[in-house]
């Protein structure tokens, strides 16, 4: 069987243990995404961002869960919602807030604003504004795994509307035909744009949509932190181990509209509410960790404060620092020699 | 402490909206994420969420106020232990300018009676969204073979809004929302020609037909010839091209020269919405493939349009939109406002240009520019693309080909620096061309 559903709440299942160390990382790190996007929506109202910008509100488990079993190395790509990946990944707030607001300080240097992000340092490679790109570029960067015979793999995420790209197939049949060393991460939030997953596709369990080319699927509550962690490391081990790619299915959901400038009439008005209240992924650790006892109401008010600075910290940054300098314009087009 | 709630902005170009509902109460408690009102404008009905914690102080606002700039503040929420560092918003420091709206278009003070638009024809005022709708509809009720196919154009009623009530007109059989999938439905869309219907396939924008190019080219504008004149692909292929504000490098592409460059294709891009309207039903009703390139930036300016759904304006010939007599301007699509409104500032410094709005790229309509620079004996070229290859360097090489012995200076090119777009907003300026540039070469060209 080349695809299979995760049975019930993987919460309590005693594999999940996690300590308190993590539990305590984990809210922290959704949290921290969770404040930098409530900021940056903010400054985009504000005029201070502009363009499109895509907030991740909602989904934070998925690259948090994801990331926590990663080994270094291991290569990120994703499409336009990337602040969340970015953040998980370690690279600054100031340097991803300051490319938000087009200045210097950014990550691109304010060239290539909210959907064109990367970090050779965080071995972040985007930022892709083009649906579906990441998938042919993140299988690119398991071949040069492979060509180089090391350890790492690289991990591409997707939504369920780019899913419907050709190009994920004609990866999807390279990578499993040469064993590369990919994870491949469906981030089913419901909705495309205004397309729910209903009417944009034939087969709706996005998890399955390997089968015909050997590519083990499974699908994952992408709104619980550790099953996805738990989930992430039997993939990665999988492809770590030269059993080639493998694809998850996160089902997740977006709290806010598709971009900035989308109002979502499309779907049950009090829809987000409703995942909001019961499925939350934050509060949702944050239950877990109280009630076994991982970390008290204390060391959570801490991290609030914590998270709070940094993300004030972040604004602040990406206000003052300047717009590039004209002679930015020209430079970066050619590798100099 | 208070913090005070600012009106947010839906979009980069939106400076006013209506604060059309209060969802909460002077005394109610919120947390960050609450939905707290509902603001609109012409396009679109938003919540806006509260990041900060505490009560609701006072609503400065009242529900149902029209024009509240952005920036204003419409609430105040008192925070206790939240007072600190991060709660309340920051005035903006250094502004990010926001890229000026499109220019509306500027009636020259030489306006030219359109040849084209009988004598007495009402004229009533529509945004180039509608009349490109309206295009549609009209061409939709007239044959029932034409039909619209791309990603979000039924439900969602277009992502910019172009295809605004023609689901509920026609129907989901010939209101087609499609996956992402643009190089399937496109070559679905040829196929479907191939076999005697007439699609119009939407692209979200130009940008993303780049997915579908190979069936634009390989399968669209060579099957007539390869067919040895047997099959025939009558589809339109259209969507937004060129910069939007702040998209970055990837959603700001002018493809123009590079579908201007294939035989069998027409290319057609058009400035006003009289225009738009006339030539995308003329699009509609042409037996070839057609590329059809809109401009976001114009999709909000209302227009003068000829009333009545007999409005068609003939494919490959440009338009004399200004009169002048010391150099010509050629401009296409958003260019052609910019090219008018250097018209204006050179009329001031004493220099008459003459604006031909090209409309058609391919095929091009040589012959009333060479007319003009016979005239004028100078020539500026403007376009919004890169300018290596472009579409200026083609006018340029027809004008030498046909008018060479007429020319008193070499003919200068106004087009995008040689770079992707940025997106810092500073950069972002410098790389477009403007009015500026085309005055700053109908000077050079000029001497003056
Ligand atoms: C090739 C291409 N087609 C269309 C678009 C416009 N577009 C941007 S995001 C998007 C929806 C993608 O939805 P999904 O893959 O589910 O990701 P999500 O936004 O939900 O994270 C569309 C249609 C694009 N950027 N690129
Ligand atoms: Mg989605």
């Amino acid at each position: 069987m080349a695809a299979k559903k995760s049975s019930g709440s993987a919460l309590v299942s005693p594999s999940n243990l996690v300590n308190r160390d993590e539990a305590l990382a984990y809210y922290r790190d959704m949290l921290l995404i969770r404040r930098f996007e409530e900021r940056a929506g903010q400054l985009y109202g504000m005029g201070l961002i502009a363009g499109f910008c895509h907030l991740y509100i909602g989904q934070e488990a998925v690259v948090v869960g994801m990331q926590a079993a990663q080994k270094p190395g291991d290569q990120v790509i994703t499409g336009y919602r990337d602040h969340g990946h970015m953040l998980a990944c370690g690279m600054s707030p100031r340097e991803i807030m300051a490319e938000l607001t087009g200045r210097i300080g950014g990550s691109s240097r304010g060239k290539g604003g909210s959907m064109h992000m990367f970090s050779k340092e965080a071995n972040f490679y985007g930022g892709h504004g083009i649906v579906g790109a990441q998938v042919a570029l993140g299988t690119g960067l398991a071949l040069a795994n492979r060509y180089r015979g090391n350890e790492s793999v690289s991990v591409a995420y997707f939504g369920d509307g780019a899913a419907n790209q050709g190009q994920v197939y004609e990866s999807f049949n390279m990578a499993s035909l040469w064993k590369l060393p990919v994870v491949y991460v469906i981030e089913n939030n419901q909705y495309a744009m205004g397309t729910s997953v209903a009417r944009a596709s034939a087969e709706t369990e996005l998890f399955k949509r390997g089968i015909s080319f050997e590519i083990v699927g499974e699908e994952v509550d992408g709104m619980d932190v550790l099953a996805v962690r738990k989930a992430a490391e039997r993939a990665l081990e999988h492809a770590r181990s030269g059993k080639g790619p493998f694809l998850l299915e996160m089902k997740t959901y977006r709290y806010r509209g598709h971009s900035m400038s989308d109002p979502a009439k499309y779907r049950p008005k009090d829809e987000p509410k409703q995942v909001r209240d019961t499925r939350d992924p934050i509060e949702h650790m944050r239950h877990y960790g109280l009630e076994h006892g991982l970390f008290t109401e204390e060391d959570l008010k801490a991290i609030d404060r914590d998270v709070k600075e940094i993300v004030a910290d972040a604004a602040d940054f990406a206000q003052t620092s300047p717009e590039p300098d004209p002679s930015e314009l020209m430079r970066h087009i050619y590798v100099e020699a | 402490m208070s913090i005070e709630i600012l009106m947010p902005a839906l979009s980069p170009t939106m400076e006013e909206g209506t604060l059309a509902k209060w969802l909460v109460q002077v005394g109610d408690t919120v947390k960050s994420g609450d939905v707290i009102a509902e603001i609109e404008t012409d396009k679109a009905t938003m919540e806006v969420e509260t990041i900060d914690e505490g009560v609701v102080e006072a609503l400065l606002v009242e529900a149902g106020s029209q024009g509240v700039k952005v920036n204003t503040p419409i609430a105040r929420i008192s925070s206790d232990e939240v007072a600190t560092t991060s709660a309340s918003a920051p005035p903006p420091v250094a502004p990010a300018p926001v890229m000026a709206p499109a220019p509306s278009a500027a009636p020259a003070s030489v306006v030219l009676v359109d040849p084209e638009v009988p004598p007495g024809t009402p004229m009533v005022k529509v945004t180039l969204r509608d009349a490109l709708r309206d295009a549609m509809a009209e061409e939709m009720r007239r044959d029932p073979d034409v039909f619209l196919m791309g990603e979000e154009v039924g439900q969602y009623q277009g992502a910019y809004k172009v295809s605004r009530g023609l689901l509920e007109e026609f129907g989901d059989r010939r209101v087609i929302d499609t996956p992402i999938t643009e190089h399937g439905f496109a070559g679905m869309g040829v196929g479907a020609a191939m076999a005697g219907l007439k699609p119009i396939v939407e692209f979200m924008t130009m940008n993303f037909a780049m997915q579908a190019i190979d069936h634009i080219i390989n399968s669209a504008a060579k099957v007539h010839y390869m067919s040895g004149g047997q099959i025939s692909a009558p589809i339109v292929f259209r969507g937004p091209n060129g910069a939007a504000s702040r998209v970055g490098a990837q959603h700001s592409h002018d493809y123009s020269s590079w579908y201007g460059n294939v035989p069998g294709l027409k290319v057609i891009a058009p400035y006003d919405a009289a225009d738009a309207k006339g030539l995308l039903k003329a699009a509609i009703r042409d037996p070839n493939p057609v590329v059809f390139l809109e401009h976001e930036l114009l999709y909000g300016i209302e227009f003068d349009v000829p009333e009545g759904d007999d409005w068609v304006v003939p494919i490959g010939k440009a338009k004399v939109r200004r009169e002048g007599t010391d150099l010509t301007i050629t401009a296409h699509s958003r260019m052609v406002g910019f090219a008018l409104q250097a018209a204006e500032e050179l009329a001031a410094l004493g220099i008459s240009a003459e604006v031909i709005d090209l409309r058609t790229l391919r095929p091009l309509d040589t012959e009333t520019v060479i007319a003009s620079v016979k005239k004028t004996n100078r020539l500026v070229t403007a376009e919004e693309g890169w300018g290596p290859m472009g579409v200026g360097a083609e006018v340029i090489a027809c004008v030498i080909d046909g008018a060479f012995d007429w020319l008193d200076a070499p003919p200068l090119r106004v087009h995008q620096k040689d770079t992707p777009l940025p997106y810092a907003a500073n950069l972002e300026k410098l790389s477009l061309p403007n009015a500026a540039d085309i005055v700053a070469a109908a000077r050079a060209v000029t001497n003056r």
